[in-house]
């Protein structure tokens, strides 16, 4: 069987959301979509869970403030205890809120820059990758909805069509997956 | 759609009323030493909600916000018991200023003099309070709440002009002078937002001051007024009221209640941190005082008003779960009615503080009030207002 890839070409984003609407109405999987400009609303039309991103940022705080409570704690209490400004140093509790700055910045470092390395690493976003563009024209003015026929065995590849044409795709190409 | 002020609810908020005077009454009857702050406590805490309700008000339109369209309503309906509000705290500030009650300690007049009539040193000279008596004088001070309370008492009428000329028709040159009254409004707000923290609580501990102590006020109020607005929108939810609003109205009134907690924690922290850390005299008494006699409510506030809402209303469901977010709310509104309690009872009442039936008593009884005015505020007119300029985008908010 064949493994085809479906490329519609939209020049508006409304018409394109209107499309994958059709098209999802209809039990067709859409692979992804490449626009020049995130489109409002477009995730849960094609199927895109939300993001888990938020829960990974919470934990990497986690990890951020505990550094820190660990870090303030050796060095200032345990390792090395310093008597400045008169201030209690036997323990840790006694001494918090000198140490609440740095577990703020601490925290907010360890989850912004996580956030920012899983972003990167989940998407495939590092040095060396080749891009994935199907058509250069998606980062200008034009909207692609990719389509794979693997995918899609339960509906026809006419019907993929001839729905892409009649919801407004100004263009279709089709390609072979070896 | 209207709201309609049902007599159940009606009578509810004539029962707390009453709960109110029979605590009041009796406070007075049985230690007016103790009525005294517990009424400049909850006459404040419901006056800065109105205020902090007006400033949010003021707020959408110095930002062109388009969002909040939809929840303008319920706004004003709270903004609507500032006059209430500014009676009864002008009220109870001006007598205290005159030294009806022992609330502060400046108003006392025979601290002021180094000697007495007969020539004789005077064993109740204060020479700080009375270095501060240039502005810390009853005549000064009352002119000073008259001007506060008057001037933003104006600005909520001439607020709610504009709203009535709004309800009569889409009137583009109606929301620029609205967006010029709030800009006015705001610069009138900045000054005296923190003038007004000063004069009518920080001045309980005369000898002690902070210059962030105006700021700290205002978060604290500005956090339960974005609260109250939240849980009066849900109610009008629960009430099937308010179709327009949806899950992202509400989510963005739950970020507001979320980043809001954090901003009153901030300023928290820096008046107290420094405090702390420098250590010195005159500035450590304040928080010694509520470490020696106060020290679980202090930290329970911290609980309350950071931990708690910043833990669950961190992850986006919960800001779009109505019931939960009804439940933080409540908790919010008490964790800062229970931080003006710390921020006014340690000068007043040292370590014979209660948090009894006077306290809780007269804490109903505004409330009944708050809510009476307010509801009535909401059925006097439609809940929505679709000629307001930005209706549309209101409506079609979506994150």
């Amino acid at each position: 069987m064949s493994n085809k890839v479906i490329y519609g070409v939209f020049d508006d984003e409304e018409v394109l959301l209107t499309s994958a609407k059709a098209l999802r109405s209809k039990g067709v999987r859409i692979k992804d979509v490449f626009s020049p400009f995130p489109i409002h609303g477009l995730d849960p039309v094609i199927g895109i869970k939300p993001t888990r991103l938020s829960n990974a940022a919470f934990f990497y705080g986690m990890f951020g403030t505990a550094t820190a409570i660990w870090m303030t704690w050796y060095m200032l209490i345990s390792d090395w205890p310093m008597n400045i400004g008169g201030k209690p140093n036997a323990n840790w509790i006694e001494n918090m809120p000198a140490f609440i700055p740095v577990t703020f910045e601490l925290t907010v470092f360890c989850a912004a820059h996580g956030m920012v390395l899983s972003y990167l690493l989940v998407n495939k976003l590092y040095p060396g990758r080749k891009p994935h563009n199907p058509d250069l024209r998606s980062t200008d003015d034009k909207f692609i909805m990719e389509i794979q026929s693997s995918e899609n065995k339960r509906v026809s590849e006419d019907e993929i069509l001839s729905t892409l044409r009649s919801t407004g795709a100004i263009e279709i190409n089709q390609k072979d997956l070896k | 759609m209207n709201y309609t002020f049902s007599s159940k609810t009606r009578n509810i908020c004539f029962i707390l009323m009453a709960i109110g005077l029979v605590s009041i009454v009796g406070a007075f009857i049985a230690d007016s030493h103790r009525a005294w702050p517990s009424l400049l406590l909850n006459s404040f805490f419901f006056m800065a909600i109105a205020l902090g309700s007006l400033f949010f008000i003021a707020i959408q339109y110095a930002a062109e916000a388009g969002w909040s369209a939809v929840v303008k309503r319920p706004m004003e309906a709270i903004a609507s018991y500032l006059p209430y509000g500014a009676v009864f705290l002008g009220i109870v500030v001006t007598l205290s200023a005159l030294h009806f009650n022992h609330i502060y300690h400046w108003a006392d007049p025979e601290i002021l003099h180094p000697t007495l009539e007969n020539g004789q040193p005077n064993p109740h000279f204060d020479k700080i309070i009375a270095g501060k008596s240039g502005f810390l004088n009853p005549v000064f001070y009352i002119i000073r709440t008259v001007v506060y309370l008057l001037g933003w008492v104006l600005f909520l009428r001439a607020f709610m002009k504009r709203s009535e000329i709004e309800a009569k028709g889409l009137d583009v040159t109606n929301w620029k002078r609205s967006q010029s009254l709030a800009a006015w409004f705001l610069v009138f707000f900045a000054v005296t937002s923190s003038t007004s923290a000063w004069d009518w609580i920080m001045s309980i501990d005369t000898h002690w001051f902070s210059t962030l102590f105006g700021w700290y006020t205002f978060a604290g109020f500005f956090v339960s007024a974005l609260t109250m607005i939240t849980l009066v929108v849900l109610y009008l939810k629960g009430q099937g009221l308010l179709p327009e609003v949806t899950d992202n109205h509400i989510h963005d009134l739950g970020k507001f209640m979320f980043a809001f907690s954090i901003f009153w924690t901030y300023l928290w922290t820096s008046q107290f941190m420094l405090i702390w850390y420098s250590n010195i005299p005159e500035e450590v008494t304040y928080y010694m005082d509520r470490f020696a006699n106060y020290k679980f409510l202090f930290l329970l506030n911290l609980f309350l008003n950071f931990f708690f809402p910043f833990l669950v209303l961190m992850k986006r469901g919960s800001k779009r779960n109505y019931n939960l977010l009804f439940f933080v709310g409540i908790v919010i509104l008490f964790g800062h009615w229970s931080d003006n309690f710390v921020m006014i009872m340690p000068g007043t009442m040292k370590e014979h503080w209660h948090m009894g039936w006077v306290e809780i008593g007269t804490m109903l009884g505004f409330l009944g009030l708050f809510g009476y005015v307010v509801l009535s505020k909401l059925a006097s007119r439609p809940v929505s207002n679709p000629t307001h300029v930005f209706y549309q985008e209101s409506v079609h908010h979506h994150i």
